[in-house]
């Protein structure tokens, strides 16, 4: 099992991961990027292959990804997202451009229609790192049913009415099966009662 | 102001994912902008996403990756990390209109090529996703019926000014209501202002009765 508190082993590697993205924002830091590079690269190309993306088109959309770190990295807030989950939404993105052709409409909370976040309950709120690896040990407790079509969701690129077909299952079920997942993990991050 | 009406969390979790076509992606975004406690929610369904990225059986990447990528980030092409660009300048229509559906017009609100499909109800299509769905803005002008429709697919509307009753209550600024082909509903735009909202279709509108002698109007 996954210890989900920070303090073990994978607490200190995400608080790591951490330091190191902000040492790239801070000073350009090659040797953090190398370290970061070494252990997202990986992963994010292990995403795009996941999600059907050829060997070659997966390599380099990876590298990609990690370039587009290096220059949105003064953007990263460790408070909203870990570095993994920060990494995440960057290959999500790039994959949108590159194999589905479509935009990604990008959200600017300079705008002046933006409505602002309500008055932040700052201490109570876990930061980015905390919740990421909270969340990760509250997927080991979801129902086998509820991970599968979380899974297809994040992998499979498919709407949620070919996720019904391919389950034999109502389309009903998959919405149900993710409004509880996602309902039961937000319970465990204390972001809903 | 807050929305009272949210997207499914099925829906907003396809979004975290990045599995939706781009015109419903641009209406979740839209009400994202004005919605805190539905961004709040996708952030944490993002998070699922990096927690499934990090659990990956790792993919190795060719000899020499970060090798070609530090060169490109030493041959200067790759500018150090900065703050974002300025966003340009605020129009007429900057805070009605939230990005990043403000992107998306050509002009501001007033000076779009609307379209009229009757008696006080004007659409104009901003954009057609590789799936076939499509996004269209429509105004129901103030106190003005749109005629009883049903729908072949889904209907999701995004409200952004004014307020509209139907069968199921009222939609109003940032509200998101979202209706299946089981559903054939009246909408009718409340007396003291036009309704605008954000409409994606994935597949075209069955009108039902006299209506029908508009459906040629609402492919538009
Ligand atoms: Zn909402």
């Amino acid at each position: 099992m996954r210890m989900p508190d920070p303090g073990t082993r994978a607490g200190n590697q995400a608080s790591a991961m951490t330091a190191l993205l902000e040492a790239v924002a801070a000073h350009g830091d090659r040797t953090a990027f190398a370290a970061l590079f070494e252990h997202f690269a990986p992963r994010i190309k292990a995403y795009l292959r996941r999600l059907g993306a050829a060997d070659g088109e997966a390599e380099e959309l990876a590298q990609e990804a990690m370039l587009s770190a290096w220059r949105k990295a003064g953007q990263f807030d460790p408070a909203k997202a870990s570095a993994g989950t920060w990494l995440f939404t960057i290959a999500r993105n790039l994959r949108i451009d590159a194999l589905r052709k479509e935009r990604r409409p990008e959200l600017d909370p300079e705008d002046p229609a933006w409505v602002p976040d309500p008055e932040p309950a700052a201490d109570d709120r876990l930061h980015g790192e905390q919740r990421s690896a909270r969340l990760r040990a509250a997927l080991d407790y979801l129902p086998e049913d509820q991970v599968t079509v979380v899974k297809m969701s994040f992998f499979d690129d498919k709407p949620h009415s070919l996720i019904a077909r391919e389950l034999g299952i109502p389309m009903g079920t998959v919405k149900s099966r993710l409004r509880l997942a996602m309902r039961r993990l937000r319970q465990d991050l204390g972001e809903i009662t | 102001m807050t929305a009272s009406r949210h997207p499914s969390d099925a829906l907003l979790m396809a979004y975290a994912a990045g599995s939706l076509g781009e015109p419903t992606a641009l209406l979740v975004a839209t009400h994202l902008a004005l919605c805190p406690r539905c961004r709040s929610a996708v952030a944490d369904a993002e998070a699922v996403g990096g927690a499934l990225m990090e659990d990956l059986a790792p993919a190795a990447l060719n000899d020499g990756a970060l090798e070609s990528v530090l060169a490109r980030l030493d041959s200067g092409v790759e500018p150090p990390a900065t703050a974002p660009a300025t966003a340009p300048a605020p129009r007429g229509d900057a805070r009605l209109i939230p990005q990043p559906l403000r992107g998306y017009l050509p002009t501001p609100v007033e000076e779009l090529p609307w379209r009229p499909l009757g008696p006080g109800i004007h659409a104009v299509k901003l954009l057609t996703g590789r799936g076939g769905d499509i996004a269209r803005l429509y105004r129901i002008g103030a106190g003005r019926a749109v005629p009883r429709h049903g729908h072949r697919g889904n209907e999701m509307t995004l409200v952004l000014t004014g307020a509209y009753r139907d069968d199921l209550g009222r939609v109003g600024r940032g509200d998101v209501a979202e209706v299946d082909d089981a559903v054939t509903h009246q909408p009718v735009a409340e007396p003291t202002e036009d309704c605008i909202c954000l409409v994606v279709t994935d597949a075209p509108l069955r009108l039902t009765g006299a209506a029908r002698l508009m459906q040629p109007f609402m492919r538009t």
